[in-house]
């Protein structure tokens, strides 16, 4: 594993391991003295084309607690908004040594362009491009999931797979990475993956994929599910009519109070899930938000070991053999 | 890897390796002056296994000791110096015991002790958790060759090795395998 662009390509076995080291790097957040030291003398540079609070601020808690040294380069006000185009900026990280490029781009695939076009030869991290991927939340909301397991069922989180769970991704799937990138690491880790979603807001195609769509949110809560996860609701995004308004969008597809008391009538819990940050009221009530069901600060936590584990994997041992690239 | 496996010499067997432990568990309480405030720190993995065995072994001695809640184990992964060439490997979780390690006597346990970096790590990694009184190393095989300035408080057997050769340990890692430690003639030298 050169880069982690994509969950798609992720193997069972890489995707464990990233799990397992996450677990790992959960217990160094817990101390008094929150670091390691492998990354010590190593620089990584955020590359943020897209606005992002909580995956840079999780990137970059992360990145400390290895002990990297850490360059923030924001597109606004920097040399990007005078023209300068990727490949340039690119070049300009390779000849500073940078030792790895965490990048989120409005642009889907530029991620990918940045590890193959031989500008730079370092490990890339995708933070999010366009509607494409976004690896590393989808790999928090495994390790989610994994610990809600354990919580339930008591099975270990180590070296275990989702095998046997259904997840439910709620909302605007047309535009989620979120949703694409949990969708084919649940299906690796063995989770069944449901998404509902108007038929609007799906992806023309998304019968290929490795999933079960529903239109109605209540219809898909009375197939047993292990775990919802709402999607939010991007308004920067609707340039279209995708929903008639937001009033029926809440009604119809998102957590209301009313659904979320039918949620654990079935005999098996079910965990709630939501990248942020949340629309309280749209497609989450506050009443789920804050219950006791809600995993989203789990979520936000888990980012942060997450990450620490995918920048530890990436940016040491480089001569392994049996770890190979995309 | 099989002619070299041919090769192999067993230098301690089961016995051997009883005798040393319970020797060691005996110079632990004796360079302590009783089993007060001694925690036994099980470097992973080899030294696990074999800190779990010493804290038996401490507890039959002395029967103040609790064998089970002043064992921890120690992932050293992330402090090792060699990160940067070895594959990446997923770490186990250290546990320490619930007492804590502030102000204890620490034992760290290891199975060979070759070049010290893997204690030199193991230092670096305890103080992170906390502030030890005193740090011991006990190792069941010293073989030589140290690249720092490091050396064990107990020792199971002084080996002399040349570089070249490579020094195994078993400790129940196979159910059949009888545990013991084997010295092999290898063309680069692991352990």
């Amino acid at each position: 594993m050169k880069h982690l662009l994509d969950t798609r390509d992720l193997s069972l076995e890489d995707a464990l391991n990233i799990l397992d080291t996450a677990d790992y790097m959960r217990e160094v957040g817990t101390r008094t003295v929150k670091k390691l030291p492998a990354l010590q003398g190593r620089t990584v540079v955020n590359l943020f084309f897209e606005d992002s609070t909580r995956t840079r601020l999780s990137f970059e808690t992360a990145e400390k607690r290895l002990s990297a040294d850490i360059i923030n380069f924001a597109a606004k006000g920097s040399s990007v908004s005078k023209g300068e185009s990727l490949k340039d900026t690119a070049q300009t990280l390779a000849a500073i040594n940078a030792d790895a490029v965490v990048v989120r781009h409005s642009a889907s695939g530029a991620p990918q362009r940045l590890a193959e076009a031989g500008w730079i030869d370092v490990p890339i991290l995708n933070a999010g491009d366009g509607t494409h991927a976004h690896p590393t939340q989808a790999l928090l909301d495994a390790m989610t999931l994994r610990q809600f397991r354990e919580s339930v069922t008591g099975i270990p989180t180590r070296g275990s797979t989702l095998e046997g769970m259904r997840v439910a991704i709620v909302g605007d799937i047309l535009h989620s990475r979120v949703a694409r990138s949990n969708m084919w690491l649940l299906h690796t880790l063995g989770a069944e993956v449901v998404f509902v979603a108007p038929p609007t807001l799906l992806p023309i195609g998304v019968e290929d994929w490795p999933c079960e769509v529903f239109y109605s949110f209540d219809e898909a809560m009375e197939t047993d599910l292990d775990a919802v996860m709402l999607l939010r609701i991007q308004m920067e995004r609707m340039n279209a009519a995708f929903f008639p308004s937001v009033e029926e969008y809440s009604r119809l597809w998102g957590l209301t109070p009313e659904r979320f008391k039918t949620l654990d009538k079935s005999k098996q819990e079910t965990a709630i899930l939501h990248p942020g940050p949340m629309n309280r009221g749209l497609e989450i009530s506050s009443i789920a938000a804050d219950s006791q069901q809600s995993w989203v600060l789990r979520q936000v936590n888990n980012g942060v070991s997450v990450r620490m584990a995918a920048l530890y994997l990436l940016m040491t041992g480089g001569s392994s053999a049996d770890f190979q690239t995309h | 890897m099989s002619n070299t496996e041919q090769k192999a010499r067993i230098i301690l067997n089961e016995a051997d390796i009883n005798r040393a432990l319970t020797r060691i568990a005996h110079e632990i309480l004796e360079a302590n002056k009783g089993s007060e405030d001694i925690i036994l720190m099980g470097i992973l993995r080899k030294g696990y296994p074999l800190a779990q065995r010493l804290a038996e072994k401490i507890a039959q001695a002395d029967s103040s000791f609790s064998a089970s809640q002043c064992l921890g184990q120690l992932d050293i992964t992330m402090y090792r110096d060699d990160l940067l060439k070895i594959p990446g490997r997923s770490p186990e979780p250290t546990q320490l015991p619930a007492v804590g390690i502030d102000g204890k006597k620490i034992v760290l346990v290891d199975d060979v002790l070759y070049s010290g970096r893997t204690i030199r790590a193991a230092l670096d990694a305890l103080k992170d958790y906390g502030r030890p009184d005193i740090v011991r190393l006990a190792v069941l095989v010293d073989r030589g060759h140290r690249e720092l300035p490091i050396r064990a408080d107990f020792v199971g057997k002084n080996l002399p090795t040349s570089s070249d050769e490579k020094v195994k340990v078993y400790l129940g890692d196979t159910p059949n395998a009888e545990d013991r430690v084997e010295i092999m003639h290898a063309e680069k030298a692991g352990e």
